[in-house]
Formats: C-alpha cells, structure tokens, sequence
C-alpha cells in the first residue's frame, strides 16, 4: 500500500466515527469532553454552530453517531452522545451574548419557505452576512415539524421557543400563517434566492376497505399529531390501533395513551426487526405497555353503518429470494379482527407540491420530486434551493441542518458571483496534546463504565399529562460519568517514520493489538497480516513509508482507544497524539483553498 | 514508565488458546521501564509464548534476581507464582523450589549484571547442575538502573554513551553455558519476535537447564553508535544460524520464514522443534562445533543467534539425584517421617 495521507481533510475526519456519520459534522469528542470539563456553554456553542438546534437534537435526534460510535465496536453499546448534547442545553448559562448579531443590510433579499430546521439553518447561516431573510410559515409558530409534530413530552415547546427565538432574533421576518399557494407569485416579488423547506406534509394514506365509510374515527397520523399539538385534539377512544412501525407511529401510540387510550397496540406488515421505528423509541412506548403486533397487513376496516368496530389483518411471512430480497406472504393463518374504537394510520409520509407550477424552471423527475444537486441544494431553477425533507423526501432534523448549511453556502456563492458548484476545503487544525512526558491535555485514562440510563419520570405521573416530558435527562453526575465513555477518537495518533527506531514498544503496549510492523503488500494481503485481523474492512490501516529495515508500520483504525499508550511508550516521539478538529465550511466563512501540510 | 492501567478492553477478534485465553490474560501489571526498553519486548514474547503453549499459569514459577531485568516478571503472567529474591541469586532459589516440586515450570529471568558479575557463581552451579528451567539473560550490556556504566558482557572496544571506551573483555554467557553443559542454548533479539517466541517456547518444553541470552537495548544508556548492543548494530550484524517453529501437535507456532532444510527435534515430552536450517553447515547437536562457530564469529565482530545447541536426550537434576516424583508438599506424613526402623536401616547402612 501506499503511505497513507494523513494531510488529506477526510483521513482523520473519518477516524472520528461519530463526525464523520453526522450529516451536520458536529465535533462530538470536542463537546463531550467540554461537558467533562463542566465547560456547559462552551459545548452548547460547539452544537448550536453546527447543529443549530441542540436543546431540540439532544431530545429527537435520529442519532446516526451512535451506531458508528467506535466504543459500540469494543464493547456492548456506544456513547449516549445525544443525551449528552442535551445536558450540553440543559445546564448551560445564558448565551444570548455569545451569538452572533444580524449582520449590517447588505440589500439582498431571501424568501425561505417553510419554518422547520432546514430554513431556519439557512436563515442563521444567512442573517448574520447581512441578507434579509423572510420565512413564511402556515403555522403561527416557527420549528415546523419540530413543533408540529414531535409530542410534547418528547419536546417541550420551551425548549423549542428558546431555539427558535435564538434565529428569529438575528432580524428574520419571521411571517407566521402565511401559506405559499403559488411559487411563481412569490418568484415575481424579485427575491435574490429562494429556498424551499417546507418538508414532507402529507401522510400516506391506507386505501382499504371501509377507509371512506368509517372516516370519522380514522386519523392519518401525522395531521392527528399536529392537530393534538395545536390543542384542536385532546381525546381518543379507549381502544386505539396504530397501523406502520416508524417513528410516526411510536408518537402516534404514546400520545394516544395520553388522551384516553386505554388499550392501544401497535400493528405492523414487517418483522419487529424490521421496524422503521429506532430501537429506544420502540423501547419507550413498550415501557408505556403498548404491545407492538408484527407480520400482520390490514386488509379491511370493518364498521356498523359508518361506525369503526375494527380492523381485519392477513397474517404473513417473510421470504427471501436468492437475492435476499424479502416478500411478505401470507401465512396461512386465519385473518384477524381486532377490535377499536379509533386507528391511527402512520404509513408513511410523501411529499406534496401543489403550489409549484410546473412552468416556472423548475423540473421534476417520474416520482414528482424537484431535481436537486445533493452537494450545493440547487434546483434547475438557479435561484430556487431545496432543503430537509422537501428535497429527497423524509429524512429528519439533522438532516435538514445538513441541507441548510449547504444551501445557504450555495445562496452565499451565488449572490456574491461565485461559483456555486465549487464548495471551499473545511478548515482543520491540527495539534499536538503533549504536556509532559506522560502528560495529555486530555483525559486518555478509558473509563470501563457500561452506558448509564437516562433517568424517566414515573410511568404513572408521565401518562397523566401530555405536556409533561418523560425523559429528565442525565443530571451532572450521570453526564460526567457519560462523557468519560468518550474514547476520544479526535486525538489522533500521528506517526513520524522517520523518527522510528522499530523498538516494538508501541506494539507490545497497544492494548487493541492495532499495530503491527511488517512488510509491506497490497491492502487485502497487509490485513491478513495484522497481529489482530479486523471485522471492519470500510475502516483504515494507516500506513508509513518504509522504514530503516524496509518494513512498514501498519495501524488498523478500526478499534483504537485513542489511550495514547503507544506515544506514551515511544522512546524517540514517533507517535504522538494530536487532536484533529475540523471546522466545515459554512456560509460566510473565509475560504481556504489550501490543504493543511502534512504533521 | 506509564502510570496509567492498560486499558481492559481488547480486540475483538482475538484468538483463544486450548484453555480459552487470549494473550492479554497472560499479561501482568504495567511495565515501569523506560519508553522503548528491549525487556519489554521479550515480556511481551514470554506472554505470546506461555499463550501459544496454552500454558496454565498457575503452573509457573517466575523467579528474578535485582535490576531493570529482574523487574519484568512483575510485567507478565499476573496470575503466575513469582519470587524477587537477592541479586545475583535467582539460580539458588530456583534451584532450592525446583527441587521442592518438581511439577512446575520453572522461569528464570535475569539480566547481564544479575549473572555476568554479582550472580555468575550462581549462573554457572545452575547451569553445571542440569536444573529443569528456562534461564532467560536480558542482556543490554550496561548497568542501567545505575545510569549506564559498561557490565560484564559489554564487548571490548564498544563505546558508552559518553564516549569512554570499554578496555575489559566481555562475558560471554552462551559460551560458557555451552562449556558448563547446558542441555538447550540460544541466542535472540528482543527486536526480533518471530525468531524470539519460539525460542522461548521451546526452552519451556525442553527437560533440563535451557539458556537463552536475548540481546535487549537500553535506550537511556545504550542505543548509540559506538554501542554493540544497539537495535542497529545488532540488526546490522545480526547472523542468524537457524529458525525454528515449536510443534504441539497442533498449529505450528509460527510459518512466515522461507522454505530452507527442516530438521524435527523431538524432545523428552514429545514436543517437536521444527529447525530451519539458514547457515547450511551449523549443526545444532554439535557442542563443540558450535563454541568453535560462535568464536569464529564472535571475532569478526558478527552476532549469532537461533538455537545453538540443542541435546534432545537431556536430563535433569532430578534425575542424576534420583528423587521422588512427588512434590514434597503433598507427601503424607508417613512418607516423610517413615518411623524408627527405616532411620536404623539407613543408619545400618553406613556402618
């Protein structure tokens, strides 16, 4: 193999799992050991630079750091890096005087469509350069589906408020229950850019028999939630099905608890393991004692002149082709009726986009959805950018984040004459963490704590109220107790080969059995060679040039404490550990064109 | 030195052994050497040896003398019996415990000033006396804990880190457990494992007093140019008689050398050495050839290493006393004190 090239922007980014999985890129290891530190305001800033809205993440966040989360790799489960983005916002100080002001008039004028994450991220990102920037929501409130949507004892409207009112303050027109009919109207009032993030609003529906006659006690989810969340719903029968198995659904079953619902399950078409749904939020409503059904299709809603009395279900299978391709095919059993007095159908969300005419430059592909450049957000339309769940379809909040980000730096290019399609190189510093001789400026000692559970508030108490939220969050003990799980992986191990005497200390010390020193080959030969093959080919070997014997040092990222122990064991500083922390490129920021040179 | 535990965790994907233990149960408490220290690389080649020969470690006695080699058996094999005795007197205890029970794997750790100068007596008698055991010399050739003056093997006309020359010639240990009757004699490098762990592996197997001097580098004090203990020095002149992997009658220990002549060696316990024959006219079984070999190289300023002399029908003090199987601690009282009549038929005896 080649020497590997630690200068590259991504090498190391990749290192740090729980970055690199996040579509934000937020610098998960920087704030955790901020939260360590007690340093609460410091970590809130970390996020809200990068994810905008940590209070509201820290609660809802699909978390996609956690399944890559490398402590996941070396023991049972990851870091609770989204519980600790919470603690971040819960004992934070006031930090009102440390965000950014609305940036002097700079004449330009940006229409954001839709109040929800991603348009208040371009908002952000946009307000402080000084453009003006309308947000027209339907809604009288901004945070879109966030507040919409999300129950309030997932996500109390405080905490929502607080985040809003942190983007709304940088001078945004904020223009509550004012719905957009007409794309092309709102083109003719001379915008510079327009973007459009007013995500994925309807939900799909279950055409089956007896949908129409019993209609009145069939809600589609989504609408149901939103309407519960603006107060025009606040009770449900006692015997409740909720029909799909995201996390629409598990919304959907724990309010319906709350209102009134007495007995209420969850039916399913696929496996439990198949769910859409995340692990901890099926976990969550089960607590609640609703029973998750699988493997059953409805396939009729019986009613009595017009009055739901049930729902009938064919049971299934599921096969798989020679592909692996999974089919649901009946069972055999005989169907089941069961018995409601009301069912919720969260089977999916589409998108919808009447009020785009098709005549005004923007095109759409066969599914009806805009074409949108992933990389700059860009429609066909070269001054209309897409965002959130308007663009691809039903992602979630730190997804749309992402998208703000990278449309607002496309408007940024745009109205400044640049070129849109080239994106400028993310910012990364590099530095070493040596004090002493065997001193850090991190905490390189690795905690063997198992993951600590997030306190909930009593069952009994939860259930009696809507607003009150079940989750109490990790009081400080608990989070410092959770951010020393944080292996670190941002302080990297760098390695000088021309410094290397081959003395194998740092071999016979590596606890994980990551380096080895050998001869050098392809990629596939070196990693049979490894003292200890990994399961994990889609992570690195770090390669040197060849050494004074001719031998190279390979080091398998795969599962690396990032315990120092190598650079604490080397007697001539061929390894040492340096922390990597890589500022993505955002709206405004000054661009560097020029990678970092190599440590 | 570290002050910091080695973390728990391990890979995931590590291997057991025939008892179900990866190398890292094998391990003992963090080493407190200096960064870089060739002891620790040999603490590591015991561990890999003891895992591979799924050793049980309550099974071993690890016995040491006083100096930085002397410390390492506090760095391998945690759950193992260890004793720290006087300096210069690991042979004595060794031997005195090894006659108590025979049933234990005798580990004998030391380094150049240990048996070269304070302990060479006690080095000799061992060796001389045939005790079952596995000698290793951690030998770097200077007195490191004392800050780097010339010990006993530091070769004549080599430099120390000062400067000064060394004027005294050097003991060579290898030597003279080859003339003191050593049964198994090898020599290695602390920077090269493939040809260390096996050696190690089969001392342990072999039956009588097995000697191995493993050239091992003091950063601090002894890795410079002028230095004939250095990694380079050693690498540059490093001339390596043969290979061999250790055969369990299962895996062999290790494969990765190039095909050459293979010699079997089986010896008393039925273990087989595989020995790849690099330099074509060293005979492993020739005692006297090998001394006259290792001279002969020795004055052109060249390192031999690999098993040197291996005597596969070898004996132990055990056997030239003829003492009883049975560890004296669980014989029965009636054993031990076998009442009036048979003290008057020894005493008869002498009369």
């Amino acid at each position: 193999m080649k020497p590997t090239d630690i200068s590259a922007p991504d090498y190391f980014h990749k290192v740090v799992d729980c970055q690199w999985a996040c579509p934000a890129h937020t610098p998960v290891p920087e704030y955790i050991r901020l939260i360590a530190e007690g340093r609460y305001s410091d970590a809130y800033m970390i996020n809200w630079k990068s994810n905008v809205f940590p209070g509201i993440l820290g609660r809802t966040c699909d978390r996609p750091c956690e399944p890559a989360c490398r402590r996941g790799r070396v023991e049972e489960t990851p870091v609770a890096i989204c519980r600790l983005k919470r603690v971040a916002a819960d004992f934070k100080d006031d930090i009102k005087s440390r965000l950014p002001r609305a940036g002097a008039n700079n004449g330009k004028r940006i229409a954001i469509i839709g109040g929800g994450p991603a348009s208040l991220t371009v908002a952000r990102d946009l307000a402080p350069l000084g453009y003006h920037c309308a947000v027209f929501d339907q809604d009288p409130k901004a945070g879109g589906m966030m507040r919409s949507q999300i129950p309030k004892f997932r996500l109390p409207d405080s905490v929502i408020d607080e985040e809003t009112d942190y983007i709304l303050n940088l001078g945004i027109e904020f223009k509550g229950g004012h719905r957009i009919d007409s794309l092309k109207k709102l083109m003719s009032e001379n915008f510079d850019a327009i973007f459009v993030g007013s995500g994925a609003p309807r939900g799909r529906e279950l055409d089956i028999p007896g949908r129409e006659e019993a209609a009145s006690h069939i809600h589609i989810g989504i609408d149901w939630l939103s309407s519960v969340s603006f107060g025009h719903t606040d009770k449900i029968g006692k015997r409740v099905i909720v029909l799909g198995g995201g996390n629409t659904a598990m919304d959907c079953c724990r309010t319906a608890r709350r209102l009134g619902g007495e007995d209420v399950k969850v039916i399913v078409r696929s496996g439990f393991e198949e769910m859409k749904a995340s692990p901890w939020e099926k976990e969550d409503a089960m607590h609640e004692d609703i029973p998750i059904l699988n493997f059953m299709v409805p396939t009729a809603f019986v009613h009595n002149n017009g009055k739901l009395t049930g729902v009938t279900f064919q049971k299934v299978k599921a096969e798989y082709d020679a592909n692996g391709k999974r089919s649901l095919v009946p069972s055999g059993e005989a169907d089941e009726t069961i018995n409601c007095d009301d069912v919720l159908v969260a089977v999916g969300q589409e998108n919808a986009f009447p009020w785009i005419e098709r005549d005004c430059g923007i095109e759409f592909d066969k599914w009806n959805m805009p074409k949108v450049d992933p990389k700059t957000m860009g429609s066909t339309h070269p001054k209309v950018f897409f965002g959130g769940d308007a663009a691809f379809g039903p992602k979630n909040i730190i997804w749309a984040v992402a998208h703000g980000h990278d449309a607002a730096l496309s408007i940024h290019r745009l109205i400044s004459g640049e070129d849109v399609q080239e994106r400028p190189l993310p910012q990364v510093h590099v530095s070493s963490q040596k004090m002493g001789i065997h001193e850090w400026s991190y905490d390189n000692d690795i905690s063997d704590d198992k993951r600590f559970k997030v306190p909930h508030r009593d069952k009994v108490i939860a259930l009696k109220d809507i607003r009150t939220e079940v989750e109490l969050g990790y009081d400080v003990k608990l989070a410092l107790g959770e951010a020393q799980r944080c292996l670190n992986c941002d302080v990297q191990t760098v390695f000088s080969t021309s410094l290397c005497i081959e003395c194998d200390a740092c071999v016979d010390i590596c606890p994980m059995d990551c380096i080895t020193f050998t001869e050098n080959g392809d990629e596939a030969d070196l990693r049979k060679r490894l003292k200890a093959p990994s399961q994990h080919a889609d992570q690195d070997l770090y390669v040197s040039s060849d050494l004074k014997t001719g031998r190279v040092m390979v080091k398998d990222e795969d599962v690396c404490l990032h315990c120092g122990l190598c650079a604490e064991r080397c007697p001539t500083g061929a390894w040492d550990m340096q922390k990597y922390l890589i500022d993505m490129t955002q709206a405004g920021k000054s661009c560097p064109t020029k990678a970092r040179s190599a440590a | 030195m570290t002050y910091l535990a080695k973390p728990k965790f391990h890979h995931p994907g590590l291997t057991k052994n025939r008892l179900g233990y990866t190398h890292r149960d094998y391990e003992g408490k963090i080493s407190t050497l200096c960064a870089g220290c060739g002891h620790d690389s040999i603490t590591a080649s015991i561990i890999e040896a003891c895992y591979e020969l799924s050793i049980e470690p309550h099974r071993v006695a690890k016995i040491s003398g006083i100096g930085c080699s002397s410390k390492t058996p506090d760095y391998f094999l945690g759950n193992s019996h260890g004793f720290n005795s006087v300096h210069g007197r690991m042979p004595s205890v060794l031997t005195g415990a090894n006659l108590a029970n025979r049933d234990l794997i005798y580990l004998g750790v030391s380094g150049d000033g240990d048996s070269a100068s304070i302990g060479f007596g006690q080095f000799a008698h061992s060796i001389r006396r045939g005790v079952n055991m596995t000698y290793i010399v951690e030998n770097n050739g200077v007195y490191g804990l004392t800050k780097g003056q010339f010990s006993a093997t530091a070769d004549r006309g080599s430099k120390s880190k000062k400067g000064v020359t060394n004027t005294d010639n050097a003991v060579d240990l290898v030597a003279i457990a080859l003339q003191l009757g050593a049964s198994f004699v090898a020599r290695s490098f602390s920077g090269d494992k493939t040809q260390l762990v096996p050696l190690i592996a089969a001392a342990i197997e072999h039956k009588g007093a097995a000697f191995i001097d493993v050239i091992s580098p003091c950063i601090a004090f002894n890795n410079h140019a002028g230095s004939t203990k250095s990694f380079d020095y050693v690498r540059e002149h490093n001339d390596a008689v043969n290979r061999l992997d250790v055969l369990t009658g299962r895996e062999p220990i290790s494969v990765d050398y190039a095909p050459g002549t293979v010699q079997v060696v089986e010896q008393h316990d039925g273990s087989k050495i595989a020995l790849r024959k690099i330099d074509a006219d060293y005979d492993a079984h020739d005692r006297v050839g090998a001394l006259a070999f290792l001279q002969k190289h020795a004055a052109k300023g060249q390192i031999v290493t690999g098993l040197l002399y291996v005597d596969p029908d070898s004996e132990d003090l055990h056997s030239h006393l003829n003492t009883i199987e049975q560890p004296l601690n669980r014989l029965e009282a009636d054993v031990l004190c076998p009442g009036s009549a048979a003290l008057d038929k020894i005493n008869a005896s002498f009369r």
